[in-house]
């Protein structure tokens, strides 16, 4: 696992950046340790690339610093950096053939050509186009491209491989194929990995460590199965896998538990650091949610079957709640499932529910606007922050 | 001349080949217009070259190789060896003012760019004779820099600019300009800029990935764009009149005094061969660069 006690190789410190008007990053933080497989997973326009960008130094911070190493390298060229980038396009050289793309980063270190050679040569093959080093780009077919262009990258021996959203272009199989391949890579190699994507399905399957923006902002760190089962925001719970999320009032803590107040019944939860009518979210999968046709001690949450539908593994079965909010429960494909139409109670163990602040995404905008001596701002979203004034 | 310009435009367009469908259903007009003004003309310049002189002017039906054979003289060699002297040096210079503002240009936004072209082509529907005279204007002796010079006692003596083989070349690169910066800027914005951030993120450094990138990249744009300068510049007898005055014959000079003043047809025909000649060499090396660049 990676020890978080050792220095980190890329390290983030508050950077923002702004395209004219707009602030695309939002005070990134950000550490990646030697060896560790980290992905940005959020959804498109969320500044993933922009991110990855500052790294490789293509695009300068307006605030903040970048660290590669521990040395300071916010203002130096991305030629003098020792990370390389898989383009999203790829960005191969048209005009030179396999090899010599692959031979480029190695030909302006000045490297021998003997050991240019042997070295490219066992990139080929390691990427399995052992013979394609005299083909063009634009004779090969896309995955056939991928391949060379992390060739050409890794051949270089580079602390950390930045990728941005490699396999995007590829069809779904051999996106699988890749993933796999990809990661096999990275633990032979132990080349540090910052690899972009917006497929959260791709993003578990791979990485040692998530990080899940949304928005110029970092909501949270981790890995596949803390982000999956502890999504500390709503919008981390939504964008990774599928959740029901319940809006509710902390009306009282009765022993261990948290009662909480819905629109539409009261529920129990367990949880530290909540206070007393605060507003909150619940968050439960679906794969954890389940119905029953007798009441149920601590859930007083009933709603009326509206479908079942039918996903090969498992079926989904639609529970509306009286406001009209529905909830999804698995079921397994050969269970008996309640008729359509029937009331149930809607419960979880408690233990799988994750019981989120609401106000922790307009907090950190609320203190930066602060900061930043912009009261214009501070005023308009003190609103919506007074719901968390209280803790 | 009007007939080889349009030759040679054929020419380069021709690398962008389109479907066959499309260049079948064009072909009947277009070979007709061929046929018309550029075989035709083509073939009664050929054969009038092999003719005899008439006693006042016109051709005389026998046939001889002496139109050729008086163009082995020294005199017509040197001068065209000037044409090409010159031509290179008109080439080379638009190259390199074009290429780097072709490169700026390339980088402002699609909508800049066009309005950029505008300007710079807004000259050139203005009657060319016109413009240079307006040149010769302003550098002659007696024109406006000179006067100004004077005036302010900068200068005790009237520079000599004008009826130069400096202003030649001036009036080459002024005239022929737009033919280079067009190309290039076609070739220049079409280059990926990732290519680019591509080189420099495997440790290339500026002026490497000038050499090993763009300048592979935007050969296609450079070639177009000499061939463009460099076979119009042999042949623009106007310019060399206008701006070199007597002073600077060239092959172009030599084929219009060939037919106006010595009104020797088959000569200036034979004249006109050998450049449609040189003319289809270079375009001939052109296109094998050319291809070597898609192989390559
Ligand atoms: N060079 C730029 N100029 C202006 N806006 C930009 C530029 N690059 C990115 N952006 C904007 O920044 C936001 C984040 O972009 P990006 O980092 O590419 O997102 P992602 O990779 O997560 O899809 C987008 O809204 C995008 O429009
Ligand atoms: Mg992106």
């Amino acid at each position: 696992m990676i020890k978080t006690d050792r220095e980190p190789i890329v390290r983030l410190s508050g950077v923002t950046k702004d395209f004219g008007k707009s602030e695309v990053l939002k005070h990134i933080d950000l550490d990646v340790y030697e060896g560790e497989f980290l992905t940005l997973l959020g959804p498109s326009g969320c500044g993933k690339t922009t991110t990855l960008r500052i790294i490789a130094g293509f695009e300068t911070p307006s605030r903040g610093c970048v660290y590669l190493e521990q040395a300071d390298v916010t203002a130096l060229a991305p030629y003098k950096r020792n990370v390389n980038t898989v383009f999203q396009s790829y960005a191969l050289f048209p005009h030179m053939n396999v090899f010599d793309n692959v031979a480029f980063g190695l030909v302006e270190k000045k490297v021998p050509k003997p050991e240019i050679k042997e070295r490219v040569e066992k990139m080929l093959d390691l990427v399995q186009l052992k013979n394609f080093g005299k083909r063009k780009p634009h004779q090969m077919s896309g995955g056939q491209r991928q391949r060379v262009a992390i060739a050409r990258a890794l051949v270089n021996n580079p602390k950390v491989l930045l990728l941005d959203e490699p396999l995007g272009a590829l069809d779904l199989k051999l996106r699988k194929q890749m993933q796999m391949e990809l990661k096999h890579l990275q633990k032979q190699l132990g080349i540090t990995f910052v690899y972009v994507t917006h497929d959260q399905e791709e993003a578990l399957t791979m990485s040692d460590r998530i990080a899940v923006m949304n928005n110029g902002v970092i909501e949270q760190i981790g890995t596949a199965q803390e982000i999956y089962e502890r999504p500390k925001t709503k919008f981390v719970a939504s964008f990774i896998g599928e959740s029901n999320i319940i809006e509710a009032s902390v009306t009282g803590f009765d022993g261990g538990l948290i009662e909480l107040t819905a629109e539409n019944g009261v529920v129990h939860g367990r949880g530290s650091g909540f206070v007393q009518d605060e507003m909150i979210y619940i968050s439960i999968r679906p794969e954890n949610t389940r119905y029953s046709f007798e009441p149920v001690e601590n859930f007083r949450l009933r709603g009326i079957v509206k479908e079942h539908i039918y996903v090969g593994s498992i079926i989904k079965t639609v529970v509306a709640l009286p406001n009209g909010q529905r909830l999804r429960l698995n079921q397994h494909p050969h269970s008996e499932l309640p008729a359509i139409g029937s009331a149930v109670t809607v419960y979880w163990d408690m233990d799988k529910a994750v019981i989120m602040h609401t106000a922790e995404d307009t907090l950190y905008d609320l203190i930066e606007d602060a900061l930043l001596n912009r009261p214009d701002l501070a005023v308009k979203q003190g609103r919506r922050a007074e719901g968390g004034k209280s803790f | 001349m009007k007939i080889l310009r349009q030759k040679h435009f054929e020419k380069t367009s021709d690398t962008n080949k389109g479907h066959r469908g499309e260049i079948f259903s064009l072909v009947g007009p277009l070979f007709l217009w061929m046929l018309l003004f550029l075989a035709l003309p083509l073939v009664y310049v050929i054969i009038i070259s092999f003719l005899e002189k008439g006693i006042y002017g016109g051709v005389q039906m026998i046939f001889t190789l002496e139109n050729y054979t008086a163009l082995w003289n020294p005199t017509y060699g040197k001068v065209i060896w000037r044409s090409i002297v010159l031509a290179f040096w008109t080439s080379l210079i638009c190259l390199l003012i074009s290429y780097p503002f072709a490169f700026i240009l390339s980088k402002f936004s699609k909508k800049y760019q066009g309005f950029c072209i505008l300007l710079i082509m807004l000259p050139f529907w203005i009657n060319q004779l016109i413009r240079l005279n307006g040149w010769s204007n302003i550098l002659r002796d007696s024109g406006t820099i000179n006067t100004i010079l004077l005036k302010l006692g900068i200068i005790s003596e009237p520079i000599t600019m004008m009826y130069t083989d400096g202003a030649t070349l001036f009036g080459m690169v002024y005239a022929l300009l737009p033919f280079m910066v067009l190309p290039l800027n076609n070739s220049i914005s079409k280059l990926d800029y990732s290519l680019i951030e591509a080189a420099h993120d495997l440790g290339a450094s500026r002026i490497s990935t000038f050499f090993r990138i763009i300048l592979p990249l935007t050969l296609p744009g450079i070639f177009a764009g000499t061939i463009q300068v460099f076979i119009p510049s042999l042949d623009a007898f106007y310019i060399a009149d206008v701006m070199g005055g007597g002073n600077s014959t060239l092959l172009g000079n030599l084929i219009k005094d060939q037919f106006m003043a010595a009104r020797n047809w088959p000569s200036g025909a034979a004249f006109s061969v050998i450049l449609i000649l040189f003319t289809l060499i270079v375009l001939k090396c052109y296109t094998k660069v050319g291809n070597l660049e898609d192989l390559a």
